[in-house]
């Protein structure tokens, strides 16, 4: 396919049409000279017709879930069946004002309600808040909780929150944003293999009367459970913190283990992870923060309750942090949600976390021989090569460039931190065999041309609409709208 | 075996043997036993056809109400193109676009909405958008006590939207920011409560436009006296009112956000809708959020980057002033589309048409006894009035015929009722004269 | 990795050049190599007042931050502009390229930095 390169800007010539409105019934009122602005925004004009072709030639430009295998680490890419997007896109659903009386809107929050009750039910905590947009903003409002909670029992001397070496970026960003300070506990190590556990001995040394609590992913960010998580909770609590769970890695526990049976009192989940709710390009996703009993009075207003058989929308308990959004979430990514929850039902809940765990493991036995595999055990639903074996010239950008080739999206790279080459690989359950194993051959035959002719990997990708990217060039000189190129 | 997972039995077992175990159970051997002993109540699968009929029932427990009332969500028009545009896989299920070679869609349709963000408010840089207009009046109070670290007083004009000031008061103090309110008279800030409120230990004051009642604030008041100020001018606006209304870029915003869900967008119960930010030249290095650079690669084909990286939580971690990372995409892609088809002309047109709309609301609700006209302001397409009817009741009658009513803003000293209502295109004659009637009737 | 003899250095990768009694603060060769491309560099204003190893500024690459610790207090009494247009200059010669000039306050702290021989120990672990 030719490359298109155009801007929507570029189509544009002067008085063309795209829109039509029916003609106005009432007269023609005016606004008042002083508040109205002289030149019109220049937007473009275009036909209908050239707008449609435009984006339909500009979405070529991206893989998404059902072009290729996607096995991005951390990111959960599975399928997003059609039936939620149907059944998301009514208008009883999306033509609700969110002021409506509740009477009106039974059906949605009978929705939320359900969610809410199933999350809690799978994740083991006590009930959850829809309200969040994203797992960034989960992870902010759970930490608001934190916050709120010490502060309720006297205790706003905890101001250090513990985040594992392994962790995901956000968790220590999203911590220094509630106002906490980041303390960095080490994970265990066999000379130079970290397996992203919590070290026991290190843990008791960071732990203190200042300490609010501890953010975790189970199974971490290298795939692998946390043996010690009750050692670790009773150790937590017993300094008086509390622990977070980051959901981002939820897929491979569902009906196996629980958060809450864990000792979590705080979790988020990423809808759009676990629940199969499409990424979006990068949003909308939807973070719901769930907690425990003690912690139920401090989540989030307004929040969806039922009394008798009303569903009602409710202003908080008294010790409510307070609003984290302006009206009820991402609606229709909740229902999505839902409809998944039901199609799935308790029984395939498990027989997806089992199968995620599957393709993770048989894809890191197949690929161990050509990449560097610090963590030998069993993973869960991901695992982290540390780039090529023996080979320090290819790195894993070059793998990674490589496999676009292929029509295959990388894995997660240079993360986590904890190696210099991670290639972070998360083959989702909805893969067959038969997709693992096209992978399985391109990492290997990739793997071989690195050995052989490591100057095709540098230059890579050729096949792509565009190639390597000059990103400093971009950073230096920031052109970030159409007028700054004219 | 289940419609979403295609290993057969002897898929599995050949997988089991290359990994060198006997059952999918020994790959979580390391669990606790006494974490696996529970029993989910969750409810068995449903087939396809169980779920349309279970949706079938849900949706007839909800009735789309045909709104008068805007207060943050807005009833216009959405092109017909625009779900079919951004329901193609290709922009829906991707991931943020870390791999640029094969996220160019993304990308460029994010730069577009840059462009366009930027056109509309006359600033310079546009972030790749934010949650809601809310949250990204949060996150610009973040960002101007990050830049401004030695003040910490936050203004706002109480005409703010309540929701949106709760929002401030739940962010402000985790980072033990004093956010003070701002009194207004006759439905706008106070011009001498401002001046007398500001200080040196000021980091910015924010400003709604049209603010909660409707009502277009003086922004050039505000933006002479910030003039001088090291606080920075925070405007958040509707968006699609710049069809009319002057550039905040032009009364020397330093910040601007608001929500864009009044670009075409459903009113969705609430959301998904779409946050925007648009700031200087001098501040982007302080944004929040993803912003999208044109580049080269290595062929000299033009392409579209994620840029200005370094500010954000994946670099700077403990250090990022936001943790901000996935924002609402697919939502800045549906607000490009609708500012594509509709255009410089169209955008105009339906904003016309809703102003028209409002203000013939107005003139005959006020023409009824017991409605009055509240501030003697100009406003857009939302107004409030002053009634002595019983607002619970009002709503219910309106209710009753399929109508959602205004929104509430509690008596005032008189013992009168504030109340605010909204107008969009969509609104028919027919459907404004048929309130006027059945309020005329009470 | 390039270590001029002539200069203080600190464990966090600035170089201090003295001259009579003013301080040119810049970033090591080391330091811009880890760094790699640098894209930006945020710079404090003339007439701030600098204390030791206090933020004064940071150095942002494509893929990486990072924060500028001052080796000594004083006034600064003038930033390196050109590094506005032209960060790359700091991966083409660090040494040449300083970042800001301080007034020093108390020339007694540049016993608490490094010299170049003990800055290379350091680099080499």
């Amino acid at each position: 396919m030719a490359y298109y390169g155009d801007l929507i800007f570029e189509k544009s010539v002067a008085g063309r049409k795209g829109y039509s409105l029916p003609t106005s019934e009432v007269e023609e009122y005016t606004l008042d000279s002083r508040f109205a602005r002289e030149d019109a925004p220049e937007l473009p004009e275009v036909s209908e017709f050239d707008v449609v072709r435009h984006y339909t030639n500009v979405s070529f430009k991206n893989h998404g879930i059902e072009t290729g295998f996607y096995p991005l680490g951390s990111c959960t890419m599975k399928y997003n069946p059609k039936i939620n997007l149907e059944l998301s896109s009514s208008e009883k659903f999306t033509a609700l004002h969110p002021y409506q009386p509740v009477e009106t809107v039974q059906g949605i929050l009978k929705i939320y309600y359900e969610t809410q009750r199933m999350l809690s039910e799978i994740s083991g905590m006590d009930t959850y808040s829809l309200n969040p947009f994203a797992g960034a903003h989960g992870e902010l409002v759970g930490l608001m909780i934190m916050k709120a909670f010490h502060e309720h029992n006297n205790e706003s001397n905890r101001t250090k929150v513990i985040v594992p070496d392994s962790a995901h970026g956000t968790n220590p960003a999203s911590a220094k944003v509630a106002g906490f300070d980041v303390v960095e506990v080490r994970s265990n190590c066999e000379g130079d293999s970290c397996d992203g556990t919590i070290n026991l001995e290190h843990l008791k040394e960071v732990l203190d009367e200042d300490v609010a609590g501890i953010m975790l992913t189970n199974p971490n960010t290298l795939g692998m459970f946390e043996k010690d998580i009750l050692e670790v909770a009773r150790l937590v609590h017993e300094a008086g913190g509390l622990l977070y769970y980051d959901g981002a890695n939820l897929n491979p526990i569902m009906n196996v283990a629980r958060p809450g049976d864990m000792g979590f009192d705080i979790t988020h989940i990423n809808l759009h992870k676990t629940f199969s709710t499409p990424h979006g390009g990068g949003g909308p996703g939807s973070g719901p923060v769930g907690v425990s009993k003690r912690l139920k009075p401090f989540l989030p207003a307004p929040i969806v309750r039922k009394a008798g058989d009303l569903y009602l929308i409710d202003g908080g308990a008294e010790e409510s942090i307070g609003q984290i959004s302006h009206f009820l979430g991402n609606m229709n990514v909740i229902v999505k949600a839902y409809a998944y929850l039901l199609s799935t039902g308790r029984r395939h809940l498990a027989e997806i976390s089992r199968l995620s765990t599957l393709n993770a493991n048989y894809v890191k036995e197949s690929l161990k021989d050509d990449y560097e595999l610090p963590v030998k055990e069993n993973c869960k639903h991901e695992f982290v090569f540390d780039g090529l074996k023996d080979n320090d010239e290819v790195r894993a950008i070059d793998v990674a460039k490589r496999l676009l080739d292929f029509d295959m999206h990388p894995p997660t790279v240079y993360f986590p931190l904890l190696y210099g080459e991670s290639m972070m690989v998360e083959p989702v359950e909805n893969e067959s065999k038969q997709t693992l194993d096209a992978f399985i051959e391109t990492m290997k035959h990739i793997a071989k041309e690195a050995r052989e002719n490591p100057e095709t990997l540098k230059q890579a990708p050729y096949h792509t609409p565009v190639r390597r990217l000059d990103e400093a060039g971009a950073a230096r000189n920031p052109r970030v709208k159409f007028k700054d190129l004219l | 075996m289940f419609k979403y997972l295609p290993h057969t039995s002897a898929d599995i077992d050949a997988m089991l043997k290359r990994i060198g175990v006997d059952s999918i159970d020994e790959l979580f051997a390391e669990i606790p036993s006494e974490l696996k002993d529970f029993e989910l109540n969750l409810p068995e699968a449903f087939s396809e056809i169980e779920l349309r009929r279970h949706f079938q029932d849900l949706a007839e427990q909800n009735e789309p109400l045909i709104p008068f009332m805007g207060a943050g969500a807005y009833d216009h028009y959405t092109p017909s193109i625009i779900p079919y545009l951004i329901e193609r896989q290709e922009f829906m299920t991707a991931y943020t676009p870390y791999q640029p070679e094969v996220s160019q869609g993304t990308l460029q349709y994010v730069f577009e909405y840059q462009s366009m963000i930027c056109e509309l408010t006359g600033m310079d840089v546009s972030n790749a958008s934010m949650y809601d207009g809310a949250t990204a009046t949060a996150e610009a109070m973040f960002m101007a006590n990050a830049v401004r670290r030695k003040q910490d007083r936050v203004l706002y004009a109480d005409t703010l939207n309540p929701n949106i000031v709760r929002v401030l008061e739940t962010y402000a103090h985790v980072q033990n920011i004093t956010l003070e309110a701002i009194p207004s008279k006759a439905g706008a800030v106070d011009a001498d409560a401002l001046k007398e409120a500001l200080d040196t230990d000021v980091a910015a004051v924010i400003v709604q436009t049209p603010n909660v009642y409707g009502v277009l604030e003086e922004l050039d008041v505000v933006g002479e006296m910030l003039a001088d100020m090291k606080a920075l001018f925070v405007v958040n606006q509707d968006p699609s009112t710049l069809s009319h209304l002057k550039p905040p870029s032009v009364y020397g915003a330093d910040i601007v956000v608001g929500e864009a869900q009044s670009l075409g967008v459903p009113l969705y119960f609430g959301g998904p809708y779409v946050g925007y930010m648009a700031t200087t030249k001098k501040l982007m290095r302080k944004m929040p959020g993803r912003i999208c650079g044109v580049t080269e690669d290595v062929d000299g084909k033009r392409a579209f980057v994620l840029t200005l990286q370094a500010r954000e939580q994946h670099i700077r971690r403990e250090k990022a002033t936001s943790n901000i990372c996935s924002n609402q995409s697919l939502m800045a892609l549906f607000v490009t589309i609708y500012l594509a088809v509709m255009g410089k002309q169209g955008l105009f047109e339906a904003q016309q048409q809703s102003f028209n709309h409002a203000h013939y609301l107005q003139e005959m609700l006020t023409s009824l006894p017991h409605f009055e006209v509240a501030f003697e302001k100009p406003f857009f397409k939302e107004f409030t009035l002053r009634t002595t009817l019983d607002v619970e009741a009002m709503n219910q009658k309106l209710r009753e015929h399929g109508y959602l009513g205004p929104l509430s803003h509690g008596r005032d000293e008189t013992g009168k009722t504030l109340v605010t209502f909204a107008a969009t295109e969509k609104r028919t004659k027919a459907e404004m004269d048929d309130v006027v009637r059945i309020l005329g009737e009470l | 990795m390039k270590v001029p003899k002539n200069l203080y250095y600190t464990e966090t990768h600035e170089w201090v050049r003295v001259e009579n009694s003013h301080a040119y603060i810049g970033i090591t060769d080391y330091a811009q190599d880890s760094l790699g491309e640098i894209v930006f560099v945020e710079l404090p204003e003339e007439s701030d007042q600098l204390s030791k190893g206090s933020e004064f500024g940071a150095i942002e690459s494509v893929k990486a931050a990072s924060d500028l610790l001052s080796p000594v207090s004083g006034v600064v009494v003038a930033i390196n502009e050109d590094l506005e247009d032209a960060p790359e200059s700091l991966n083409e010669d660090p040494y040449e390229n300083w970042i800001v000039k301080v007034e020093l306050e108390d020339e007694s702290e540049l016993e608490d930095l490094k010299s170049a021989g003990e800055y290379e120990s350091l680099i080499e672990e």
